[in-house]
């Protein structure tokens, strides 16, 4: 019985954990760009501005819900819901400590991908059911996107894969305690990398809601918490591939003298910085060489790690 | 092995239930004003010529075709990568040959234009 219970606070406590960490991403986002970008950000609610998250989430939820009369009803309501519960599922297989994590499935490494692909669904959708031509303009350019991006992102995984030989993620940090896959698979770590930002279309990646060409892309009809729940879901995005690259490349938990949890948060920080940063410092490319890069780099790149990775491997062996 | 499965139902109900309370919440709170302007497509306040339901490039066509190819390749590498020690040598030349022709294939798809956008 304590078991349950015990089970039913960590799912609770993991589910919660990238929903409040969401509510703080925006603030942090908006702190950090401010800094980069020498201004002062949001600083005037509460200390160091961070009351911003509860007066964004009062202002969210009493704004007008709107369902355009000309959209497609349900499909327009389910779309959010869609990014919010993938996003929320993935997080099940992410291991934080030893202990703590919601399940370790055997196929963890599948789930995840599984997900993220479930998670084309939502933007496809919106885009569809909103019946703007903005909207479906982003939706087809977030599907190709996603889906081209889908494929080596599973491809460059295998390079983890072969050096761990489990999908379980706990199992692959367990055989990070030598190295961390950063040194042997920094290839296989470039590519998830910039897989990642094209399937949570953050900046520079943003394609599907570029708002100098689409207004807002396939969320231009969206408003009230609607919307909010496209914004909730981009940012558990972000903290799942980041935790991702923690768990995969990074050794997870693993670190010297503080606890495991400890580092494990430090290093899903740092990441999300990363992508914060990238997003003040680069360009946005052109969907066309967005597209190209793709499927004529980093497509045969992801090939090359994998074959080259297990020749090494089985040559090593022997 | 079912037991670790139990807590994903878990998880699928909790988020499920968060998403309606989300959408729930918001419709009991909002006010609604609905106008005449409100109710029309958003183009930038244009007034919306011709129906968004027309054609569209059919390049996005052949990415999804694309996609087909190569995420099945991936589906067969897969259980080939979590089992390569196992497999051993002969495992690496059965997958570096399916490798090459679907290389082979991505070539062929380059040099005859697919990958073009324009």
């Amino acid at each position: 019985m304590t078991d349950v219970l015990l089970q039913v606070a960590v799912i609770l406590g993991v589910l919660n954990a990238p929903l409040i960490l969401a509510a703080l991403l925006i603030w942090l986002e908006r702190r950090f760009l401010a800094l980069l970008q020498d201004r002062y950000g949001p600083n005037r609610v509460g200390p160091l501005g961070l009351g911003i998250v509860l007066a964004d989430m009062i202002k969210i939820f009493t704004k007008e819900d709107w369902v355009p009369p000309f959209a497609d009803r349900a499909v327009f309501t389910l779309a959010p819901a869609v990014i919010v519960i993938t996003g929320l599922m993935s997080v099940a297989v992410i291991p934080i400590t030893e202990t703590i994590g919601v399940t370790d499935l055997n196929i963890g490494l599948l789930f995840f991908l599984a997900m993220s692909s479930m998670g084309v669904y939502s933007v496809v959708l919106a885009g569809w059911a909103s019946n703007n031509k903005y909207a479906l303009l982003g939706g087809l350019r977030a599907s190709a996107q996603m889906v081209s991006y889908e494929v080596f992102m599973g491809l460059s995984l295998m390079g983890v894969v072969l050096m761990a030989g489990s999908f379980s993620l706990r199992d692959i940090v367990a055989a990070q305690q030598d190295i961390w896959f950063i040194v042997p698979q920094f290839l296989g770590f470039v590519i998830f990398f910039i897989a990642g930002l094209a399937e949570t279309h953050r900046l520079p990646f943003d394609l599907p809601e570029a708002e100098a060409e689409l207004v807002a892309g396939f969320h231009s009809e969206y408003s009230g918490m609607k919307f909010g729940m496209f914004f909730v879901g981009e940012y558990v995005g972000v903290t799942v591939i980041a935790a991702m690259i923690v768990t995969l490349f990074f050794g997870g938990w693993m670190g010297p003298v503080l606890p495991g949890i400890v580092w494990f948060g430090l290093k899903l920080l740092f990441f999300i910085l990363i992508f914060i940063l990238l997003r003040a410092a680069l360009p946005r490319p052109r969907f066309d060489q967005l597209m190209a890069f793709g499927w004529k780099v980093l497509l045969p790149l992801s090939l090359l790690n994998l074959v080259v990775t297990a020749g090494a491997l089985l040559l090593w062996k022997a | 092995m079912s037991d670790a499965y139990l807590p994903i139902l878990l998880i699928f109900g909790v988020s499920a239930l968060n998403a309606v309370f989300m959408v729930a919440l918001s419709h009991i709170l909002n006010p609604r004003r609905p106008t005449p302007q409100k109710a029309m497509p958003y183009e930038s306040g244009m007034i919306p010529l011709g129906d968004t339901r027309a054609r569209f490039s059919v390049k996005f066509y052949l990415v999804a075709i694309s996609f087909i190819v190569f995420d099945l390749e991936a589906v067969f590498l897969i259980p080939w990568a979590v089992e390569m020690r196992a497999l051993g040598w002969s495992g690496f030349v059965a997958a570096s040959i399916f490798v090459a022709v679907l290389t082979a294939g991505l070539v062929y798809e380059w040099k005859k234009g697919g990958l073009d956008w324009d």
